[in-house]
């Protein structure tokens, strides 16, 4: 008798109402296949923490993340207070917070702070003015793609630090050619990223446009464009992180503020407190970067993000 | 012609939702008052059409000596197997692919290239997803320089002849399939085609949605007497759908047999359980078979 009272049990109680008010027999099967009870099967053992590609519960990802911070944090805390290593070569949290106020009230934070991040801004900001219209004529026109492709591709190989010489001699020592190369090391991924999302907008979308009475020009401004708008972001996201590398490589070679130039400062004058202060700085900035793009990819593309 | 637009609906199945259109509010559009659509007549021509692929392994005919024709208010459906080139027949006649050989026309025109004059419909449902459902009805208008106000109407007007005034303010995603297919409808209408171009438009519909949104395009033909081309694989769907049928056999895609489907233009689905209408599934199927049957009315 347990089989159908669990094939009932299955249907649920208003599949079981809904048979009967409509005359209907529910089905209450006897034979074999229909009567195997829910053994312990053989398969997949249930898993929270290594489900596969599927969200966990909030309040686990919630404490995993800030484990996420804390652990590396207490480690990093209970390493400089046992005195395992020099305090000159690791400092304990309480320095490098004492380093950070002093840096502060001494006005050299915000300075070299405010310096890396104009460069960073002006750099990054005209290498996206220039790949968001050549990507997305690489990525429309298979013409322009042929023509600009292979020189790119040669290009971005060349690691933009070991043009720093070449941009010193061109440009000398002040902000241009720290610039430049934030320009140079961004602008070609910034193109090709931009150029492959064009390359999977749907042709149906675009020869439905035709269909309505669109032209060539409309359909890349009014259809290709805003399609890519959330690959943009993401792009810019992704990219602006090596323009923060940059940014230093450069400070650390020549100049005369920024957090790269602070770190070489720091480290003439073995003051490893500064230096971790400054990387503590420049992580912070980095994610504070890559968080406001996200909420400007969740402000302006809400058809795209889940 | 043009005066069909006002005959009344009749409603006549139970429609799933309280989104589908049972009753068509305003049959005339209110921008068109005495005009009731802008084309009163529409010929469509294919003469002698062959398209042949260059492929690898050599060139493959896919459309040999295709002639046929559409008259103004017509629901036309080409039936064919998968491979009869039947999707290649309807990119051309859109203007998407050029022939090999042959030409076409719409009232003596030659086709060139693909025009606002002949809608078309794809089976990927192809709204654009940044938009909402209101703003991608209106785009065809804007792209044809429409202005903001006129084009809104239009767009409302649309969407309410398919039900959907509800979900204007919506974006595609959270549309379910046969809903975004009927954005796709309004959308076309709402340009104004000479004639709609259908290509599989419910192939990937559940059973149940695809029967619903049969019966809203018949519907919605006999409302409106918009000129239909419509591919499909569904035999059935052809039958219950079409007044003339073409029979498309494959390799190379040939027009095997030209049907008229002398059935009443206001069909439910109860009339699929009638004997002529299973006479002629069951005669298309068989001419797809690869048999003729004298017995089919052609």
């Amino acid at each position: 008798m347990q089989a159908p009272i669990a094939v009932l049990w299955m249907m649920g109680a208003n599949t079981f109402q809904v048979c009967c008010t409509f005359g209907l027999t529910p089905v209450t099967p006897t034979s074999p296949s229909f009567s195997t009870a829910p053994t312990a099967s053989q398969g997949m053992k249930p898993s929270v923490f290594w489900r596969l590609a599927d969200d966990i519960p909030k309040p686990m990802s919630t404490a995993l993340m800030v484990l996420s911070i804390a652990v590396p944090f207490a480690i990093w805390w209970l390493v400089a207070s046992l005195d395992l290593v020099n305090d000159k070569f690791l400092p304990s949290p309480l320095q490098v917070a004492q380093a950070l106020g002093r840096l502060w009230t001494d006005g050299f934070l915000l300075d070299d702070t405010a310096a890396s991040i104009m460069r960073v801004t002006v750099g990054f900001g005209l290498a996206a003015l220039v790949s968001v219209p050549i990507g997305i004529a690489m990525g429309a026109f298979a013409s322009v793609r042929s023509l600009l492709e292979p020189i790119i591709g040669v290009v971005r190989y060349m690691p933009p630090p070991a043009f720093i010489p070449l941009l010193i001699i061109y440009l000398g020592l002040g902000e241009a050619p720290k610039i430049a190369l934030i320009f140079m090391g961004t602008v070609f991924f910034n193109i090709l990223m931009i150029m492959d999302a064009v390359k999977f907008v749907p042709k149906a979308l675009l020869e439905t446009t035709y269909t309505l009475g669109g032209q060539r020009r409309q359909a890349l401004f009014q259809v290709i464009t805003p399609y890519v708008l959330p690959n943009i972001i993401d792009t810019f996201r992704i990219n602006i992180a090596t323009s923060w590398s940059l940014v230093v490589v450069a400070e650390l070679v020549a100049a005369e503020n920024g957090l790269g130039k602070r770190i070489v400062l720091a480290q003439k004058f073995f003051n490893t407190d500064e230096i971790f202060a400054c990387l503590i700085i420049l992580g912070v900035i980095g994610f504070a970067l890559d968080l406001s793009l996200r909420g400007l990819m969740k402000a302006t593309c809400k058809w795209a993000v889940n | 012609m043009g005066g069909e637009l006002g005959r009344p609906l009749v409603c006549r199945i139970g429609l799933v939702g309280s989104a589908h259109p049972t009753v068509l509010a305003h049959p005339i559009h209110p921008l068109h008052p005495s005009t009731p659509y802008p084309h009163p007549t529409m010929h469509l021509e294919i003469n002698n059409l062959t398209k042949q692929f260059d492929t690898r392994q050599g060139p493959v005919l896919a459309l040999d000596d295709i002639n046929m024709h559409v008259e103004t208010g017509e629901f036309v459906c080409v039936v064919g197997a998968s491979g009869s080139g039947k999707s290649t027949l309807l990119r051309l006649v859109a203007g998407l692919d050029m022939p090999t050989a042959g030409e076409m026309t719409v009232d003596g025109q030659v086709v060139t290239g693909p025009g606002s004059d002949r809608g078309m419909i794809f089976q990927s449902y192809t709204l654009y997803p940044w938009m909402s459902v209101q703003k991608n009805v209106e785009f065809g208008l804007k792209l044809q320089g429409v202005g903001p106000r006129e084009r809104r109407e239009m767009a409302s007007y649309y969407l309410n002849v398919v039900g959907l005034t509800k979900f204007a303010r919506s974006l595609p995603k959270q549309l379910s399939g046969g809903m975004k297919q009927r954005v796709a409808i309004a959308r076309t209408l709402a340009s104004r085609p000479k004639i709609m171009l259908m290509d599989e438009p419910f192939g990937a519909l559940d059973v149940q949605t695809k029967e619903t949104m049969q019966q809203f395009m018949l519907d919605l033909w006999n409302r409106t007497r918009v000129s239909i081309l419509m591919i499909t694989h569904d035999v059935d769907e052809a039958v219950f759908l079409s007044q003339r049928i073409y029979v498309l056999t494959a390799h190379p895609g040939t027009i095997q047999r030209e049907v008229f489907v002398n059935l009443p233009s206001d069909r439910t689905y109860t009339i699929r359980r009638d004997r002529a209408f299973q006479d002629y599934r069951e005669g298309i199927m068989d001419l797809l078979r690869g048999k003729t049957t004298p017995a089919l009315v052609s």
